[in-house]
């Protein structure tokens, strides 16, 4: 979740989707051609955490930090009624009916809450509109807060994937994270997870202040001989407003160049795709790829312009109009909108029965092609060259000849990025956008 | 002596009217800062021309640069009456004074000697404190040679550094006579000031022109007024000039009416004419003071002169730089503005010029820095229009191998062929300069290719030191370059003499194989590689990395003297774009393609303009920084 949220308009008290998101055929009914075409996902914020890390803009909090009706032992109960609303608002805007087919719990730490708060949220979700028949329900959770019995509990109650947020296995690097597990405890919970029958995925960051090539190659190998079949490897950002960014101003860190993460990306690139775990998603990479059985699919729907509803404080939703994605009216594509920020507000939204949403934004076709383009570039299959605007089109030379792009991928007629235009994507976009 | 007592004294000098014998023309010689509005001011008042509370604070200066630079552009001349006795012990006798204002600055010689020539006499007006500086030393020579009688005054004797003594034997040494004779006045506190007025009706020499002859008057000024259209100022030579008859401007032989002829006291007042000897105004419709040339000889178009007055040259620009605006939308406007500022200065000249690194612009020719730096402000000011000026660069000739000859003004515009010979201006430059620095100055000069002429000592510890430099290495950063090496104390005052065979080159700088135009110069083969250095470092310091590597050169016709590269960007990607991320990374994405409409591409490279202003405008960062700390000091 970002920091701050953007700037929009207001949504109504009872969160009311724009009339345009309906669909032709009768309410009720999942509608042909339309959203009915779109896989329709469900993602949890959970904002609470044991730690505050250093390096963290999430909207979390820690227990110490709040009370009332936005305490970790309420909060399945509030969560629970936003769902309620959620099931009304898409029923009244004709989208009800759809089987969620992901469900993502994220934060945070999901697994601060006891599993059975978690396990009653997805039963929320699926008395709401039903699992699609091979749900992928995946929950972050930190490599201290799950035993093997919360690892079953969760299983049990139809989870079938879990991230472990490991970021690194170098204690040092772990400790200027301000990360509290012991590396040595990964390789259980992840046997743990697998026992349970959960799917397992690791995340890692890299770039952290003090981390040399060798301890990255080192985290790097300790992933790989836990032999996962899904990572994640992220960039250090660090974000105004946190602890990280005051001792990076106060010259306390030294934050990692340009150069240093680039070669430490390559790095686990080599590594990772050796191991044969193939990129997907710039930050991500499963065994058997972007359409192989690891893959997270619930962050494919982000990427290819699914429809979503993001439960919980802060958390972002999105719809997008009938036909959107194709041939989107002018005015109309998409609508997108985000719950207020601070857990008690978003408590206090519920429990007087209005929508927690704090604004939305109504995408325009030119908007919604400019995130399609930004989103689908980051995977490995891309786009089609026949998706970019006519302008966009004759750029694709010039970006295959500087080797961002891959040239034989845009014969076939699709943009997918190289390794190179991976660590410069965000270059290719602004390339390939109006 | 006093201001003029009675009617029937008054009626003796009224305009048009008056005997040349009661007639006195003189200007005022003074460095900027050394006092002379401020006394103008008290002349005024004693005068009773204006009251004192009436008195702006210095009246003659209009323009809100000038007061705030406290430097006077433009001449005007004021018609002030005064009651003295015309030698020491007679009766006293009522006299029309007529002050006519002289621009300060080395870059308005031209219009300073046509001021001169509308004179008999000239007050030399010096700091007492400061003592004599090259640019008045420079129009005093000017004034000397037209044989105006100068009246040597140290003004500010109020202050408490004043030396008068000391400087009073400077200006007798270089005015010849007596320090005793030397004048010592506060404009400021009035002291001295009648005494100045009774010293010019005594030595200034009346008016002498033929009364009967057919008429020639002297243009020695030309302003545009908004209401009122070109004002022109002349001092009538030979016989008169009368209101509604036509004129004749004997250079361009453009006939134009007289629709309004009068003297200023302080106010523009019309008369029935102007007789013989008598400075005043004329108005006759037009709309460019380039219809109403200085030093333009003025004659009766019924009865015309046969031979205009000498002295007459066109306004020759010395000095080029492009003007761009920053943001390019605002050209129009900047269009627009020159026009307007080019109605009321004769000497600015420009044409519209593309660069590839700052879009449209122009290319200005001003006579010299300050006028460039004046034009420059006000177009910023009075325009409210942000600009970015290009290095200043003078006038090359280019003669090629097959004798084809070719002219400069923009660096970027230098022939490629094979080249004969380069010329460049040169001009002659007196400096002025405590002995103490001495070394300081020489060494600056030399490293400037001066050659020195000459030096004489004007005092104990004060020199005058003459050199012939070329004017391209004046407009680098020579004069802050001078005053920091002197602790602020030297003073520079230069003439355009003649050209010079120079072994000149081209320095071009290439982005990826690319010419950067606005960044060509053209400097002396032995500072090639110095100013390649200096570039290429710079732009590599400037300029963000791209997707590719960007090689930096400097090369002169096809050879590379300097060479940087900007490495190849290599990360730029956001980590993590989750659902609660796509609104803010589609707004950042917008941000950054606004962003991106905003640079300039030299061939693939996008460069913010901000990159290519800061290369340019700290050009001579060195000097200038520097400079500022002399003038703190």
């Amino acid at each position: 979740m970002s920091p701050a949220l953007p700037e929009g308009e207001p949504v109504p008290d009872d969160g009311a989707l724009p009339g345009w998101v309906r669909p032709a055929a009768p309410s009720g009914t999942a509608r042909p051609g339309a959203g009915g075409e779109r896989a329709f996902g469900v993602y949890v914020h959970v904002p609470f955490c044991t730690v505050r890390c250093g390096y963290c803009d999430f909207n979390t909090y820690t227990s110490s930090e709040l009370g009332g009706g936005a305490s970790q032992v309420a909060y399945a109960d509030t969560a629970l009624r936003e769902l309620d609303l959620a099931a009304r608002v898409l029923d009244d805007a004709g989208l009800g009916g759809r089987p969620v087919s992901t469900v993502f719990f994220g934060g945070g730490t999901p697994t601060v809450l006891p599993a059975d708060d978690l396990a009653r949220l997805l039963g929320g979700i699926r008395e709401a509109w039903g699992l699609a028949e091979g749900v992928e329900v995946t929950t972050e959770a930190n490599p201290d807060s799950v035993s093997p019995e919360s690892l079953h509990t969760l299983a049990d109650a139809g989870f079938t994937r879990v991230s472990f947020g490991m970021q690194s296995a170098v204690p040092h690097v772990l400790a200027t994270l301000d990360r509290t597990h012991d590396p040595r405890r990964i390789p259980d919970v992840v046997a743990w997870a697998r026992d349970a029958g959960l799917d397992v995925s690791l995340d890692l960051i890299y770039g952290t202040p003090g981390e040399s090539l060798a301890d990255w190659r080192a985290s790097v190998e300790a992933v790989l001989a836990t032999g996962v079949d899904h990572v994640s490897a992220y960039a250090l950002v660090v974000e105004p407003g946190t602890r990280m960014f005051a001792q990076v101003r106060r010259g306390e860190l030294t934050l990692p160049d340009e150069d240093d993460q680039a070669a430490k990306y390559e790095l686990a690139d080599a590594l990772l795709s050796a191991a044969g775990l193939e990129w997907y998603e710039v930050s991500n990479w499963a065994r058997g790829g972007q359409t192989g059985p690891h893959a997270s699919r619930h962050n494919l729907g982000y990427w290819r312009g699914d429809d979503w509803w993001g439960v919980g404080p802060g958390a972002h939703s999105y719809v997008g109009a009938p036909g959107a994605g194709h041939e989107p009216e002018p005015e109309h594509a998409g609508v997108r909108w985000w719950n207020v920020k601070h857990p008690r507000a978003y408590a206090a939204a519920l429990e007087a029965g209005h929508s927690p949403a704090a604004g939305r934004e109504l995408l325009t076709a030119d908007d919604a092609r400019l995130e399609r383009v930004m989103l689908a570039v980051r995977l490995h299959d891309g786009l089609p060259v026949a998706d970019l605007s006519a302008r966009a089109r004759t750029a694709v030379a010039g970006l295959v000849a500087d080797g961002l792009l891959d040239g034989r991928a845009a014969l076939r007629g699709q943009v997918a990025l190289t390794l190179r235009g991976r660590l410069l994507a965000d270059a290719v976009v602004r390339e390939l956008t109006d | 002596m006093s201001p003029i007592p009675s009617q029937a004294d008054a009626a003796r000098i009224h305009p048009a009217a008056t005997a040349p014998e009661l007639l006195r023309n003189f200007c005022i010689i003074a460095h900027i800062d050394h006092g002379k509005s401020t006394l103008a001011d008290r002349m005024l008042q004693l005068t009773g021309v204006v009251d004192e509370r009436a008195a702006r604070a210095q009246y003659l200066d209009r323009m809100d640069i000038e007061r705030e630079r406290g430097i006077t552009i433009k001449s005007q001349a004021v018609r002030m009456p005064w009651a003295a006795a015309p030698a020491p012990g007679e009766k006293a006798v009522p006299y029309a004074l007529n002050m006519i204002d002289t621009p300060g600055h080395v870059d308005f010689t031209y219009e300073v000697s046509r001021s001169l020539a509308a004179c008999e006499g000239a007050v030399l007006l010096v700091d007492a404190a400061q003592g004599i500086e090259a640019q008045t030393l420079a129009n005093l020579y000017l004034a000397m040679e037209n044989d105006l009688e100068i009246i040597p005054v140290l003004n500010k004797i109020d202050l408490p550094a004043a030396q008068p003594e000391k400087y009073a034997e400077e200006l007798a040494g270089l005015v010849g006579g007596d320090p005793e004779d030397v004048l010592k006045v506060s404009g400021k506190t009035g002291e001295g000031v009648p005494a100045l007025l009774d010293r010019i009706v005594e030595l200034v020499p009346p008016p002498v022109g033929d009364a009967d002859a057919p008429a020639r008057a002297m243009i020695f000024d030309s302003v545009y007024d908004t209401f009122r259209g070109v004002v022109t100022y002349v001092r009538v030579v030979d016989g008169r000039l009368n209101h509604r008859e036509r004129i004749v401007m004997m250079s361009t032989r453009a006939h134009h009416e007289l629709l309004e002829i009068g003297v200023i006291s302080p106010e523009p007042i019309p008369t029935k004419g102007l007789g013989v000897g008598e400075v005043g105004y004329l108005i006759t419709g037009v709309k460019d003071v380039r219809q109403s040339k200085v030093g333009d000889t003025v004659t009766n178009a019924a009865k015309p002169a046969s031979e205009a007055l000498g002295g007459y040259s066109d306004p020759k620009p010395m000095v080029f730089s492009g003007l761009y605006p920053i943001d390019g939308s605002d050209y129009p406007l900047l269009r627009d503005a020159l026009d307007k500022l080019k109605l009321n200065d004769a000497a600015l000249v420009y044409e519209p010029e593309t660069s590839v690194a700052l879009g449209f612009g122009f290319r200005v020719g001003f006579l010299g820095l300050l006028h460039l730096e004046i034009v420059r402000e006000r177009l910023e000011r009075e325009f409210d229009l942000d600009l970015i000026s290009t290095a200043p660069n003078v006038i090359y000739s280019v003669t090629l191998e097959d004798r084809t000859e070719v002219t400069v003004t923009n660096p970027s515009e230098f022939p490629a062929g094979k080249i004969r010979e380069v010329r460049e201006p040169v001009v002659r430059a007196t400096i002025l300069t405590p002995a103490e620095f001495i070394g300081a100055v020489m060494e600056l000069s030399q490293s400037r290719r001066g050659d020195l002429l000459g030096m004489d000592y004007l005092s104990e510890d004060r020199v005058e030191m003459r050199y012939t430099l070329p004017l391209a290495e004046i407009v680098f950063d020579f004069f802050d370059q001078l005053k920091s090496r002197t602790r602020g104390y030297a003073s520079l005052d230069y003439e355009p003499t003649d050209e010079q065979v120079a072994d000149l080159v081209k320095v071009d700088i290439l982005l990826q194989g690319e010419q950067v135009d606005a960044f060509s110069a053209i400097v002396h083969k032995d500072k090639a590689y110095a100013y390649g250095v200096m570039m290429t470092a710079k732009l590599k310091e400037l300029i963000p990395r791209q997707q590719f590597e960007v090689p930096i050169q400097a090369a002169v016709g096809s050879r590379v003297i300097a060479r940087e590269t900007i490495r190849a960007m290599r990360k730029d990607v956001l980590a993590k774009c989750y659902g609660g991320d796509i609104t803010r990374k589609r707004k950042l994405l917008e941000k950054q393609k606004e962003g991106k409409k905003r640079m300039k591409t030299i061939g693939r490279v996008d460069v913010p303009q901000e990159a290519f202003i800061a290369a340019l405008s700290s050009d001579s960062a060195g000097g200038k920084d520097s400079g500022k700390d002399a003038k703190k000091k």
